[in-house]
């Protein structure tokens, strides 16, 4: 019992330290003032400006776009990549889990900078598509690096049980493996979705004219501060994702019952 | 068969080559190349950029760096360990919600989440007058502009980038090897360590490197949460993009960095040997 | 084969057709710095000229050098500051401007064109100006301030913010020193490096975009500040003080240029002319709270903005102001200096 609510104690705290800082952002989207060191009043202002201004619409539904696409697309490659690398001959496998580490590690600017170069360089449009192939070439890694200690896990016999069972291979995989490796999957998926929300200089560098991202739009906005608009944008995401999610919640507790 | 299999990592082998290999050539190219006074690249080689790098200076801030983003990262993993633990041990249904949950809070603007740690820690902020209401404090604590704040700063946002991986390798992990562990008079301490964390490892060198690599290159935390008052590898860098026109150093300052990377990558290689591939 | 060819011919007619209907809509190209514009100012724009505004933004100079100079960007109207021309120009990313296209030229300042980073205005026009100076709690501090000197005295300290910008923070030492914002000299800027580190234990804070806040909540006493900031600061707090020290400081102008590669300067220059009306410059000053360099938009501000002799000094801005120049050589000395303090 004791030690049940320690449990319990212990991940509440986790989640007031992960969601004290978004609280703060809301109370601040409701403040009388555009900046963020006083508390002013409470008002519904920044609300209205908001829905009147279109280039925060715009940037808006090109990044909710962007990161469904390229965290669609790393994960589809990455998923690939890590079955693949898994079947690989050991010495192979360490390799290529080496080279998938590598664009880990270049600092963002650099990833930016290069992938312009490189655009340029093979005539690409800057635009949409080139933020998109730039963040499916950041998120990719962390899938396979989600993906991979799956396979490891994974009862090397559970596939050889279902193919002597009768199964395809295909059906194999979509039956059996799949399943199991899953939560890897959505892991890199989150993981892409969520980094690809928040990029910033990458996206800068590989847009062309006519397209901005959020993430943009804000980053520039630091000559002459960021506009709680912003913050009462983030507010209505949020409480709509958060309120799906308890929907979605309370349903199934429902029909468990 | 495998054969077969092996096919589908060619995909993302030509993807690497061209988004990932290309550019670090280009680094590389430029990191060799000499400037002109407003910061063109000349296309002659120099060694002068790699030589510049490894004075005391700017060695003191790699060695800073490191310092903060290995402790970030022990931070993240000692934190998070438990709530990847929680979490996969939690009902069916719960699971899926809990990580959800988790991951939300990201989905803010990274700019406005820091912002709003700035508004938590400052001297008239939420954890100040918290403390000076419950009676801990008379005297509002400096918080903000520490390398404290960076640490919080970075446990926040790299957090889940630990959980995540150690949790997606505990929730599959046989029960069957820990009942056994427990049957066979394991305390749950030996049960831990001798079963549960081995199994984790996966994960928890998955967490490492994801954590540590944007630790040590993040300059945004360390410019709003420290006050701008220390230079970190990642501002260094930044710093010769976007200020001193000197992508040269930039790029060599990048390169030494993704070297350092790579060799520890390949030293604990060697070590993982052939036969554990638990730890690959 | 006639058939053929006929057919080809055909096709080729309708595809230029269809590309002509599609280029009709006219567009402009304008990279600015981020929030810098008013969106009301576009859309009379669109409206007047029926030329569709394509806005985009950045937040540094160097970003925009990136940019340029990599190519694959067909931006028509930027708006780099001063100090950054000279560079765009030497890499040859800026057009050539013809001044009898803008006609509203003539409604500028004097003071602002046939500057030295451009003589003859032949490829910039100025949009704003501003001021770097002091923003300080006069109500908390109780005596007046008019010096650089106030960010180094100890009775301030950790209530001091400075610029977490190399040549700004380098740049007002150099001033209250008595030297040129733009000194390249190793012994001065080596005197500068000797008091900005002995500065920085008195520090609150760098930084160049979080300073209102920690101001506004007393969590510092003073500032570096944009005077654009400063005055929205002020209105929203009215203890606050904006002053130009009387060492002198940074003054800094952003102007309109037509980069190399832009594809429709017919519309730049309609756009550029738009912005240089009395009352878009005016409607923009009220929006933007810095300087602008239009004589006449400056006439139609309201008392109090127009005469205020923090926003529009007396006499000739640049007798005792530094506008920035780009340093060169000297770029690699203040980044090493800078690294220095910063790791001290």
């Amino acid at each position: 019992m004791v030690k049940k609510f320690g449990k319990w104690f212990y991940a509440g705290l986790i989640y007031v330290f992960m969601y004290l800082p978004i609280v703060v952002l809301i109370i601040y989207s409701f403040n009388d003032s555009r900046y963020r060191g006083n508390w002013e009043g409470f008002t519904l202002r920044w609300y209205a400006e908001l829905i009147k201004d279109r280039s925060i619409m715009d940037a808006l539904k090109n990044t909710i776009l962007i990161a469904v696409i390229s965290s669609f697309g790393a994960t589809v490659l990455g998923t690939m990549a890590a079955i693949g690398i898994f079947a690989m001959k050991p010495k192979v496998r360490n390799f290529m889990v080496d080279l998938t580490y590598l664009p880990v590690t270049y600092p963002e600017i650099v990833i930016g900078v290069s992938l312009l170069a490189l655009y340029v360089g093979i005539g690409l449009p800057l635009g949409f598509w080139s933020i998109v192939l730039s963040h499916i070439t950041f998120c990719v890694p962390f899938v396979v690096i989600a993906v991979l200690p799956k396979l490891y896990q994974l009862n090397p016999n559970l596939e050889e049980a279902a193919m002597d069972l009768g199964a395809t291979p295909s059906q194999a995989f979509w039956k059996v493996i799949l399943p199991e490796i899953m939560p890897g999957v959505m892991t890199g998926m989150l993981l892409s979705f969520t980094l690809s929300l928040d990029d910033f200089l990458i996206s800068f560098f590989t847009t062309g004219s006519g397209v901005n991202t959020l993430a943009i739009k804000i980053y520039s906005m630091t000559k002459v501060g960021v506009t709680p608009k912003i913050n009462a944008l983030t507010t209505i995401i949020f409480v709509t994702i958060l309120t799906l999610l308890l929907v979605i919640q309370g349903r199934e507790k429902k029909v468990e019952k | 068969m495998e054969k077969k299999k092996q096919g589908l990592a060619i995909p993302y082998i030509a993807w690497t080559v061209i988004f990932s290999i290309v550019p670090l050539i280009i680094i590389l190219v430029y990191s060799f190349c000499e400037r002109t006074p407003y910061g063109d690249i000349v296309f002659k080689f120099t060694t002068e950029n790699y030589v510049k790098f490894f004075q005391p200076i700017y060695l003191k801030v790699l060695w800073r760096s490191v310092v903060l983003a290995v402790s970030s990262t022990l931070a993240c993993l000692l934190i998070g360990y438990p709530m990847a633990w929680i979490i996969a041990r939690a009902g069916d249904r719960a699971r899926n919600f809990m990580v959800m949950l988790f991951v939300l809070p990201l989905w803010t603007n990274f700019l406005l989440r820091t912002y709003a740690w700035m508004g938590l820690l400052r001297e008239n902020g939420f954890f100040n007058q918290l403390l000076m209401a419950i009676g801990l404090i008379h005297q509002p604590l400096k918080m903000l502009y520490t390398d404290g704040a960076v640490m919080v700063g970075m446990v926040y946002n790299f957090l889940p980038f630990m959980v995540l991986p150690i949790y997606s390798v505990l929730v599959k992990m046989d029960q069957g090897h820990i009942d056994a562990a427990n049957d066979l008079g394991a305390d749950p301490k030996q049960t831990f360590l001798r079963v549960i964390l081995p199994l984790s490892f996966p994960g928890i060198v998955s967490g490492i490197i994801m954590v540590f690599m944007p630790a040590l290159s993040t300059f945004i935390i360390s410019d709003l949460l420290g006050g701008g008052q220390t230079m970190m590898l990642g501002n260094l860098i930044q710093n010769q993009f976007l200020s001193a026109r000197n992508w040269q150093f930039g790029s060599a300052i990048s390169s030494v960095m993704i070297v350092m990377v790579l060799i520890t990558t390949l030293i604990s290689g060697k070590y993982r040997g052939e036969g554990s591939e638990m730890l690959w | 084969m006639k058939t053929r060819v006929t057919l080809a011919l055909a096709v080729l007619a309708l595809a230029v057709l269809l590309t002509a209907g599609c280029g009709k809509q006219a567009v402009v190209n304008v990279y600015n710095w981020g929030d810098y514009m008013d969106p009301a100012v576009l859309e009379a724009f669109e409206k007047e000229t029926k030329i569709k505004v394509i806005y985009d933004v950045y937040s540094t100079n160097e970003e925009l050098l990136a940019k340029l100079k990599a190519g694959g960007t067909n931006y028509d109207v930027v708006i780099p500051s001063t100090n950054m021309l000279e560079v765009f120009l030497a890499q040859d990313l800026i057009s050539e401007i013809d001044l009898s296209k803008i006609p509203n030229f003539k409604n500028l300042d004097p003071q602002f064109t046939n500057l030295e980073s451009d003589p003859g205005n032949k490829y910039s026009v100025p949009y704003f100006w501003g001021t770097i100076g002091i923003l300080y709690n006069a109500k908390a501090i109780g005596t007046e301030i008019d010096s650089w000197r106030a960010m180094f005295d100890p009775k301030y300290s950790g209530k001091i913010i400075m610029f977490d910008s190399v040549r700004d923070t380098i740049g007002v030492t150099l001033k209250m020193l008595g030297y040129s914002l733009n000194s390249t000299d190793p012994a001065q800027l080596s005197e500068v490096e000797q008091l900005l580190i002995k500065q920085k234990p008195l520090l609150h804070s760098y930084t160049v975009d979080a300073y209102e806040d920690p101001l506004l909540a007393g969590d510092a006493l003073l500032s570096m500040a944009w005077s654009g900031d400063a005055f929205k600061v002020i209105s929203e707090n009215p203890d606050f003080k904006y002053i130009l020290p009387k060492e002198g400081t940074n003054v800094w102008v952003d102007s309109m240029s037509i980069p190399k590669s832009a594809k429709n300067k017919e519309a730049a220059y309609k756009f550029i002319d738009f912005i240089l009306k009395p009352e878009i410059g005016a409607q923009l000053a009220q929006y933007l709270g810095y300087s602008t360099p239009n004589k006449a938009a400056q006439a139609l501000l309201p008392e109090g903005i127009r005469d205020n002799k923090v926003i529009y000094p007396d006499g000739n801005v640049f007798e005792l102001n530094d506008i920035q120049v780009d340093i060169k050589e000297a770029t690699e000395l203040y980044d090493r200096i800078w690294t220095e303090i910063k790791s001290n």
